[in-house]
């Protein structure tokens, strides 16, 4: 077994991609590639779930660790492991992967072994941005996900894929160039690219705290674009329109909010409280923005991008309050709205495959043609406006009441509308799609109900929901050793991620937690 | 003491002029109907050779020969076989395009191992008069083979316009040489070296560093020396240009850390800020242009200003960390950038039948397994991880965040930012789909022939390896910087007089 503990995120990594090699060397014929990216990405999902499984919940810090040297001079190590933080969210990208798969199965008709090897290098480049645990291979994989992301918005885009390429590219890859100074000068002031080192480093105060500043600010900007927050979002409306569904599903959020949590609040826990104010703000403003602009889109994954905006926003809104809760109630949130956002892009993609139009007015009275979508898009649209019982609702309910008692209430009530503006689009859309009138193109087209496919994807993924607004404490346990330690805070700063971010929160709030 | 036999310290020259004399013999006694294509297989042979040498030199120890004038350390060697590398990448590629009626073949084959001994020497010599002569070898064959394309306008346009301004430069070279023998009394660098900061005339001194130091950026095409770099590289045939935007910048590299670092290192203060505007410089305009380029080849050439921009940034560092960066950058930029040209010349033939990015749409779909290389290629040279043009970049940039210049790692940064957006359109070109048949560019379909997918998979894995274990190499590069900066002390007999007196039991 501790064999199987050692190696297994390296297993996770390495599947796919052997798989993405695999499926570059063998021919490109009929169904060949898409059942070879299924094996393997089902394979890695089961891997992924090993962590869970095996997690030691009394033990804090990083578990499943393994540290060997990769490049002497400078020193960069294999370094990766995961906590109660990145665990489920390793877990999450699992579970993404072959729905990704399945979602692609018929729409991807030309350039097969194309798609399918870059989709698997993406999977394995995000893998391993959540257990990397050395900044330089964390960087390292966090720079190569864009490329395959990039090349497949531009060969499969809708209308003008190369434009949306281009625009995520840049706008992703400008600001990790001052995260990459930020790395060096960090590395030629310690000499180390270590995770745990470079916290201890940084909160004994070794370094010159002007400078520091710089450095942390480099590294928020660059996660707060890939996130995005408010006013760097420009990218993501156009790629969500333009992504082939499977790339769309895992290109926002939880990269840039994990980053924000491990790498900047955790390596600079003083510079985040000074900026934590101002990323508040962003946080609500972005909130109340992504909102009103999604009620007045036409097409409906401008629509999804714009409401992925208001979401993650609130997500951000959380990691920033710099609470105990807050932290839970974010990665909660990260995950609930991972699973929702799949179910959304499956169905939303379903209808595109079915009547090729991706305008709103255009539908219109589905809901007696496509009664199990119908029924489908409901749940996850109540999940997702976070209706008691479902996902939605435990990480919208921490988060809110978190911010509430520990930072503002100001801030807490405005979110609450950004969270009912969020229902009053979400329930609209379902409005214009499925019931009224029929309209005259969904008359014309006849179409078939969802295939058997798609149900096996929906289903696990309606029955998550379920699961995860009744039961949230199977995943928050874990979840929560991975930011408060179990340990006394002396022996905490050397060993647990999120120790000294303990002093940045105030006191009264501990007794808050759950 | 030196017990090696002379010849082993420039065995890989000497095979080299041996194959190219053999190739002219034999092309000089073909009939000139027969085809001259196994030519190319001699001279690969060659220089796979002559690259087998240079590494087999690593057994030699330390050390000069033919008085003082060449060296073997692990510097050359290292310099050796990047060289010896890319021409024989540029070689096989070569070998599957040049068109096969063209009487020139032999020719084109004797100047590429010709000018290959050029670069080799240029990196080994010791002695300001062997790297002028080193220089003018390898410079005059490129003249030539820029000018290959005679038939249109543009290709003696290059080679014109390459003489000229070439020829400038190695004037100003030469001129920095009188100027330090004026100086210091002696041409031999390690003498230079020892005297220079003992020198009675310090204005001299300046002048001469300033007038080699304009030779040399012109060779490498740092701004604002590379003016005459898009036109040469727009002129030139592809697979010329595959070896000239690599082999001679990565020679002109070599002898400008030698002279910097060997001969000018106690006036860094002057040349550090210098060379510190000289890569902003080169980096912003070369990026600025690229971004303006409809032409690939064009594209490419400011490009690849750019990237000397970059290199330079490792200069910022004195010492052995600032020489390994450079030397790291080169190889890797050698190794992806030759690659591009390799692909850019499959895709559009010697005559340049795709110049500009628009032809290149749907290329992906044309040619999968071209489609995929070039994007690779282009890849590395954006910096993206896990292959040698990041490495290559992170080297340099942390060569000039621990010499104190952050803000050009910053301007760096940021200017490697603004080139994804040149290199993107390109490879977003190629992965685009063809809107309809009709639409297709009618370029010649790529035929990879045996040798160009040997020269391919030779690039390709250079720069998988230069990204993925990069620490070989670097640790190579190394112990190239630290024998590049051991100045043997005097011996016991003056040096200036062992030059120039015979030893008889040499020979």
């Amino acid at each position: 077994m501790d064999a199987i503990n050692q190696s297994i995120l390296t297993l996770i990594l390495l599947v796919p991609l052997a798989g993405a090699i695999v499926v570059a060397l063998m021919p490109d014929r009929a169904k060949l590639p898409n059942w070879i990216a299924l094996l393997t990405t089902l394979a890695s999902f089961v891997l992924t779930l090993h962590l869970p499984e095996h997690f030691v919940l009394g033990q804090g810090g990083f578990q499943f660790e393994v540290n060997r040297p990769w490049i002497q001079n400078p020193a960069i190590n294999y370094h990766v492991g995961v906590d109660g933080l990145s665990m489920w969210l390793v877990v999450l990208t699992g579970l993404l992967a072959p729905i990704g798969v399945l979602v692609s199965w018929k729409v991807i008709n030309q350039r097969r072994k194309i798609f399918y090897s870059l989709f698997l290098v993406q999977q394995t480049a995000m893998f391993c941005v959540f257990i990397s645990l050395d900044l330089m291979v964390y960087y390292g994989f966090w720079e190569l996900s864009l490329v395959p992301m990039a090349i497949l918005i531009a060969m499969y885009g809708r209308k003008d894929g190369p434009r949306a390429a281009l625009k995520f590219f840049l706008y992703t890859f400008i600001p990790s160039a001052p995260l990459l100074v930020a790395i060096l000068w960090l590395y030629a002031r310690t000499g180390s690219f270590d995770y745990a080192t470079l916290r201890i480093l940084i909160a004994h105060g070794s370094l010159a705290p002007t400078a520091l500043s710089w450095a942390a600010l480099a590294f928020v900007v660059a996660f707060a674009v890939k996130v995005p927050v408010f006013p760097l979002h420009g990218w993501l409306a156009d790629t969500f329109a333009e992504a082939p569904v499977a790339m769309a599903m895992v290109v926002a959020g939880k990269l840039g909010l994990y980053s924000m949590l491990r790498f900047h609040i955790g390596l600079f826990p003083e510079q985040a409280r000074i900026v934590a104010p101002c990323l508040i703000a962003l946080a609500v403003i972005g909130l109340l923005y992504g909102a009103c602009l999604a009620l007045v889109q036409r097409d409906f994954w401008r629509l999804l991008a714009f409401a992925a905006i208001s979401q993650l926003s609130l997500i951000t809104l959380a990691i920033y309050g710099l609470t105990f809760n807050g932290w839970a109630g974010g990665v909660y949130q990260i995950l609930a709205h991972g699973v929702e956002d799949a179910a959304f892009f499956l169905l939303l993609g379903a209808l595109e495959y079915r009547y090729g139009v991706t305008r709103i007015d255009a539908y219109g009275g589905l809901g007696a043609k496509l009664p199990r979508a119908t029924s489908f898009f409901v749940i996850t649209a109540l999940a997702m406006i976070g209706l008691p019982m479902l996902s939605g609702f435990v990480g919208e309910f921490i988060i809110l009441s978190s911010t509430f008692t520990g930072v503002s209430r100001g801030w807490a009530i405005t979110a609450a509308l950004g969270v009912i503006l969020g229902a009053a689009y979400m329930l609209w859309l379902v409005q214009r799609i499925f019931y009224g009138p029929e309209s005259e193109m969904a008359a014309a087209r006849p179409a078939a109900d969802l295939e058997f496919r798609e149900m096996a994807v929906l289903a696990p993924l309606a029955v998550l929901m379920l699961v995860m607004g009744l039961a949230p404490s199977i995943w928050l346990t874990s979840i929560q050793t991975g930011i408060h330690p179990p340990q006394p805070k002396e022996a905490a700063v050397l060993h647990f991620p999120f120790a000294s971010v303990s002093v940045v929160t105030i006191p009264s709030q501990e007794e808050g937690r759950r | 003491m030196n017990t090696v036999p002379d010849i082993f310290r420039i065995l890989p020259e000497v095979i080299l002029t041996v194959t190219g004399v053999i190739i002219m013999l034999i092309d000089a006694s073909l009939r000139p109907e027969r085809p001259r294509r196994s030519m190319g297989w001699v001279a690969a042979i060659g220089t796979t050779f002559a690259l087998w040498a240079s590494l087999w030199q690593f057994s030699l120890p330390q050390g000069t020969a033919f008085f003082g004038t060449v060296e073997t350390s692990v510097f050359t060697i290292f310099f050796h076989v990047l060289i010896c590398g890319i021409v024989l990448v540029a070689l096989l590629v070569a070998l599957d395009t040049l068109p096969a009626d063209s009487h020139h073949q032999g020719e084109f084959y004797a100047l590429v191992v010709f000018g290959t001994v050029g670069m080799c020497l240029l990196t080994s010599a010791i002695e300001l008069l062997v790297v002028f002569i080193a220089l003018e070898i390898s410079s005059i064959s490129t003249y030539i083979l820029a000018g290959y394309r005679k038939q249109t306008g543009r290709g003696p346009e290059a080679a014109i316009k390459y003489f000229l301004l070439g020829s400038f430069a190695t004037a100003f070279l030469l001129y920095g040489i009188a100027l330090i023998f004026g100086a210091t009394g002696t041409t031999e660098i390690y003498d230079i070296a020892r005297q220079i900061t003992s020198a009675p005339n310090h204005a001299l001194v300046l002048a001469a560093m300033a007038m080699m130091l304009v030779g040399i950026l012109f060779k490498v095409s740092a701004a604002p020396f590379h003016v005459w770099t898009p036109d040469v590289y727009e002129g030139a045939p592809s697979p010329v240009v595959a070896l000239l935007s690599t082999a001679p910048k990565a020679a002109a590299f070599a002898l400008l850390l030698r002279v910097l670092y060997e001969i000018f290192p106690a006036f860094d203060t002057l040349w550090v800020p210098l060379l510190w505007i000289v890569a902003v410089l080169s980096m912003t305009v070369g990026n600025l242009a690229a971004l303006r380029q409809q032409n690939v080849k064009r594209m490419l050439a400011y490009s690849s200003i750019a990237h000397a921009g970059y290199l330079l940034a490792a200069f910022a560092s004195i010492g052995s960390i600032g020489i390994a960066a450079a030397s790291f950058y080169t190889a890797a930029y050698a190794a992806m950038n030759v690659g591009v040209f390799a692909v850019v010349t499959l895709a559009g033939g010697y005559n340049d039948d795709l110049p500009m990015i628009d032809d290149y749409r749907g290329l992906i779909y044309r040619s999968p397994l071209l489609g995929s290389l070039l994007i690779f290629f282009l890849a590395s040279l954006v910096g993206i991880p896990f292959t040698g043009g990041f490495f290559g970049k992170f080297y340099s940039f942390s060569a000039a965040v621990q010499g104190g210049a952050i803000a050009l790692a910053i301007i760096g940064l940021l200017n490697s930012g603004l080139a994804s957006a040149y290199y993107l359109r390109l490879a977003l070109a190629a992965a685009q789909r063809p809107t309809n048949e009709a639409d297709r560019p009618q370029g010649r379909a790529p035929q990879l022939g045996v040798a160009v997918g040997a020269g391919l998979l030779l690039a390709v894995s250079a720069t998988l390896v230069l990204g993925i274990v990069p620490g070989e190499v670097l640790r190579t590069a190394q112990s190239g910087a630290h024998t590049l900066q051991s100045i043997p002390p005097q011996t016991t007999a003056p040096v200036t007089a062992s030059a120039s007196t015979i030893h008889p039991a040499k020979f």
